[in-house]
Formats: C-alpha cells, sequence, structure tokens
C-alpha cells in the first residue's frame, strides 16, 4: 500500500482557492433562486393560514404539504433522489449543474419555513393597522409584514446559507466541485491530511463569518 | 357620526356581541364601557369591519360599511381613525414614518404627506421626536404618535380601543385633554372603548355600557349620572362607603351643582327640623356638568314622603337605601381608587 504524503502545504492555496470560488458560486446562484422562490412560498404558506391576510385553508394545507415535502428527505437521499429530473433539465447527473436542483428543493423548502416563521412573529395587531387604515394587502405584505419582519428574515437567511455551504459540501459526493469536493476527494479518498485540514479551517471560518456578519445585520435591522 | 343598528356578532353558537343600538353623534365623545368579556373589543373590531358584523348595520357618515365591497370598503375605512392599545407603532419606522404610512399606502403625495405628518406630530406633542423610534419613546408619546398616525387620513370618526389603559394618571389626562381638543377643534366624532371609568368622567358626551354583548344601559354622561337607581351612575359616581351603624337612616341624593341653592343642605335640614348628618359626599365633573352625590344620614322618624319632597324642593333627587347599596359597587375592579 502507497503511503501517500500530503499536498505540500505552499501548493495547498492552488487547489484549495478555486474549490472556494467553486463554493461560493454554487452557494450564491441557490440563493438566488432560493429567496426569489422561497420567500414568496413562505409569504403564501403564513398568509393562507387562518392568521394570514387570507385565509384559505385549501390552499394553505397544500403548498405547507409540499413545502414539508422538501424537507423530508437527508440531502444525501433527496440528492439522489431527483437525479432524473436533474438529467431531464440540465442533461447530466454530476457536476455543478448537477447539484443545483437539490439544493435549490432543499433550499426553498427551508427558506419557505423561516420566512414563515419570520412574518408569523410580526404582532397581528400590526396587520390590523394596516387594514383599518385601507391598506391594500399587497401593501399591507410589503410594507408592514416583511418590513417588520426583517430581522427575522435577515436571521433566517444566515442560517439558510450555511446550511447550503453544508449542503454544497454534500454535493462534492456527486462531483459538484467546490471545497466539499476537494475535502472528499483528496482529504478523504486519497488520505491527504493537508487537504483535509485546509478544507475543515476554511469551512468553520466561512461558517462563522457569515454567522458573525448575520448576527450583525440582525442586530442593525432591529430597532 | 357613527350609526349602529341591530349590531350582532356570533362566532359559531358564541354570540359575543346581541343586537347592538348605538348612536354618536357628530363631534361627540361617546364611551363604551364595561367588564373584561363584555365585547368591547369586538365592537370596535366589528366599527371599522376588522370583524364582519353576523348581522346588523354600522353607518359612518350615512354609510352603511356592511354593504361595501371590499374596494370601497377600503376607501370607507380611510375615513375612520384607529388608535389601538399599547399604540401598536411599526418597531422599524420612525415617529414621522409611522404617521406617514397610512397617507403612503393612499397615495397622497410626497409633499403633502411632509407637510401633513408635521402638523399632526405637532398638534400631538410629539415634534421634537419625530425621528424617534417606538422603542425610543414612552408609553404615552408612542400613544400620541398612534393618535397621530390614526388621524393621517383627516378621518371623520375616530375609534379608540383601550387606548389610556396602562398609561400613568398624568399621561392619561394628557392623552384625554388631546382627545378633547380633537373634537373641539376638529369636529371629529370620537369613540371611546373603555374599562376606566375615569376616562368616561374626564371626556365622554354620551356612555353606553356593555355586559355579555348587550348594551345595558346608555345615554348622556350628564343625565345618567343623575339617575338614582342606575348601576351604571354607581360605577361612573362611586360612593365611599358609610360608617356601618351610626343609628341614622342612610339616604342616597344626587344633584346637579348648577341646579341647587349652594345652602340647600342646611335649609333643608331646617325646614325638616333634623339635624342631617353628611356620611360621605362626592361633586365631581362628569362631562360638562358637575355632579354633587351624597350619602345623608337622617334620624328614622322622619317620614320617608316628606323627605323627599323637601329635597326635591330643593333640586336634589334623594332616595332611602339599604346598607347593601352603600357599599363600594362590586360591578368592577376597575373602580378601585376612585371613591
Amino acid at each position: 500500500m502507497t503511503v501517500l504524503l500530503g499536498t505540500p502545504w505552499p501548493d495547498v492555496p492552488d487547489l484549495l482557492l478555486p474549490a472556494l470560488g467553486e463554493t461560493l458560486r454554487m452557494v450564491l446562484v441557490v440563493m438566488s433562486v432560493v429567496v426569489l422562490l422561497g420567500g414568496p412560498l413562505g409569504l403564501l404558506i403564513f398568509n393562507t393560514s387562518p392568521l394570514g391576510l387570507a385565509p384559505n385553508r385549501a390552499v394553505h394545507v397544500s403548498i405547507s404539504w409540499i413545502a414539508n415535502l422538501g424537507r423530508s428527505l437527508p440531502f444525501l437521499v433527496l440528492m439522489a433522489a431527483v437525479i432524473p429530473v436533474t438529467k431531464l433539465v440540465f442533461g447530466t447527473t454530476i457536476g455543478f449543474k448537477a447539484a443545483l436542483i437539490p439544493m435549490s428543493i432543499a433550499g426553498i423548502a427551508f427558506f419557505a419555513r423561516l420566512t414563515e416563521s419570520a412574518v408569523r412573529d410580526v404582532p397581528r395587531e400590526l396587520l390590523d393597522v394596516g387594514l383599518a387604515a385601507g391598506s391594500s394587502k399587497r401593501q399591507i405584505i410589503t410594507s408592514i409584514q416583511l418590513r417588520e419582519a426583517l430581522p427575522g428574515l435577515a436571521g433566517g437567511l444566515t442560517l439558510n446559507v450555511v446550511a447550503m455551504i453544508e449542503y454544497s459540501a454534500i454535493a462534492g459526493a456527486i462531483g459538484s466541485g467546490g471545497i466539499g469536493y476537494l475535502a472528499v476527494n483528496y482529504g478523504y479518498r486519497r488520505f491527504d491530511d493537508n487537504i483535509m485540514i485546509a478544507c475543515i479551517v476554511l469551512l468553520i471560518a466561512i461558517v462563522q463569518l457569515i454567522q458573525f456578519s448575520g448576527d450583525r445585520i440582525v442586530r442593525a435591522l432591529t430597532h | 357620526m357613527i350609526e349602529i343598528a341591530g349590531l350582532t356578532k356570533s362566532y359559531g353558537a358564541t354570540t359575543v356581541l346581541d343586537g347592538i343600538d348605538l348612536t354618536v353623534g357628530e363631534a361627540q365623545i361617546a364611551a363604551v364601557v364595561g367588564p373584561s368579556g363584555a365585547g368591547k373589543s369586538t365592537l370596535a373590531r366589528c366599527i371599522n369591519l376588522l370583524e364582519r358584523p353576523t348581522s346588523g348595520t354600522i353607518a359612518v357618515n350615512g354609510q352603511d360599511l356592511t354593504r361595501l365591497s371590499r374596494r370601497d370598503l377600503r376607501q370607507a375605512r380611510r375615513q375612520i381613525g384607529t388608535v389601538f392599545q399599547s399604540a401598536n407603532l411599526l418597531r422599524r419606522l420612525t415617529a414621522a414614518q409611522n404617521v406617514a404610512l397610512p397617507m403612503r399606502h393612499a397615495g397622497v403625495p410626497d409633499a403633502e404627506v411632509r407637510r401633513r405628518v408635521a402638523d399632526l406630530l405637532d398638534r400631538v406633542g410629539m415634534l421634537h421626536r419625530a425621528n424617534h423610534f417606538p422603542s425610543q419613546l414612552s408609553g404615552g408619546q408612542r400613544q400620541r404618535i398612534g393618535i397621530a398616525r390614526g388621524l393621517a387620513l383627516q378621518p371623520a370618526v375616530l375609534l379608540s380601543d383601550e387606548a389610556t389603559s396602562g398609561l400613568d394618571p398624568d399621561t392619561t389626562r394628557s392623552i384625554l385633554d388631546l382627545l378633547t381638543e380633537l373634537r373641539d377643534d376638529l369636529g371629529v366624532t370620537i369613540l371611546v372603548i373603555t374599562h376606566e371609568m375615569d376616562v368616561v368622567r374626564a371626556i365622554a358626551d354620551v356612555v353606553a355600557q356593555l355586559d355579555h354583548g348587550r348594551i345595558v344601559e346608555q345615554g348622556a354622561v350628564a343625565d345618567v349620572v343623575r339617575r338614582s337607581d342606575s348601576p351604571l351612575s354607581r360605577a361612573l359616581l362611586p360612593m365611599p362607603p358609610v360608617p356601618a351603624d351610626s343609628g341614622l337612616r342612610p339616604w342616597s341624593v344626587r344633584y346637579q351643582h348648577e341646579q341647587v341653592s349652594p345652602v340647600w343642605l342646611a335649609q333643608a335640614g331646617r325646614e325638616l327640623d333634623t339635624d342631617i348628618a353628611v356620611l360621605a359626599a362626592l361633586v365631581e365633573a362628569a362631562g360638562e356638568t358637575r355632579v354633587g352625590r351624597l350619602t345623608l344620614g337622617l334620624e328614622p322618624r322622619l317620614d320617608d314622603r316628606r323627605v323627599v319632597e323637601v329635597l326635591g324642593r330643593h333640586g336634589v333627587v334623594a332616595e332611602p337605601v339599604d346598607r347593601a347599596v352603600l357599599r363600594p359597587v362590586p360591578a368592577a375592579a376597575d373602580q378601585e381608587g376612585v371613591a
């Protein structure tokens, strides 16, 4: 059995930095989709609930069920389960593109729930302020519900970004690229301790940085 | 002007409001009082149709809100300013932005919004707090901003749902003065929902008592306080307890300050040929008038009818009371300390 030496430290950045770039790109693309689709979905779930602006049991129950669907499977299983969809859309089942669909599905479902929970925390009486003043539902949603929920939404977004970094690492298993892929291929399969250590340190640093910035933003938004 | 007729609100089998009839004239302040659970808040929420009544009509300035389409209702709600308990200010907006919100939603032009926000904040004495966030304001200041916001769309009617509950007496006083000012200067019709009798005495022109979803008593405050046998009157002006056994017969009397001679008590005593003991006495402002209520101790030998007649000649309503009536009225905890 060949004992492989780890990648020499001076060469580590050459592998690590492109991987970091890929991870960030993946998270950025997925998060745009997640916010764009998960946010409205969360608003819909809340506002069709009995506490919302347009209670509708049938709609509420069905979209709530759909959102749960995206969250019921462990990410690895979800990834495998949606392979046919991925193949249909992108014509490939590995790599960056292949990771986008399962990550988006999991992320949208997660962010929908986070959004729902953030707007649920806005006191009902504040919605009454808008209703009593003759504001439209759209006005109430944008300038009362979302605005008042902003700190909660920022907190949710932080959680979601961290989760997506984690998922992007899991997606390394289907060759998505990024830090996770690097850690699996070099650190795990080739026993490259240096790369493993570098990946771990980098992931910890990124997550800490995101959480720290997120907390700062939440504080800045809270009056 | 608000005209409520036959307003009923039920949730399933539970009837919260049962056939409410209530009219508030233009530039009047009406108070709806009652214990918790009487249906006061539901009534407030029915008036601007935040809750849709099960039956009955609610007309504001002659327009029946219950018949309006959704779009017209939104328009109509703009004539009804609402001041909420604990102000309900948006936490992430400054005082000025909170006041501006209804105007922005109604599409008032920017320049006009700025001008009116400044006017309104000035009127409620909060111009110097325009750029403060609600968390930087005291409860009374928040409530002032809430009132300014309620007035933002220049409503004909202002609804105030427990707007002063939880405020200290001085702050309450200043908020009530502000409401009176709005009635007098702007001719706003104001409906105040409250559980505090002090509030009613201080500002209301008319009062209605709600109990178990029905109005059990209503009338002009000046009339109600002169009623001798009314629970609402006793709640409005509760008498202090009298000494247990003085050997005298207690009589409850009341009069309106401007209708009696300053020396009526002494004169009545001479006419009845007896010494009259004053066991308890209150003279209080109620609406526009001042009302005196006394518990007198009279010798038991005196003829009831003669006492009523003599006092009546002096413009004083009198009736003998049994001791049960003399104890503080148990009707509501909110009268504690009033006596």
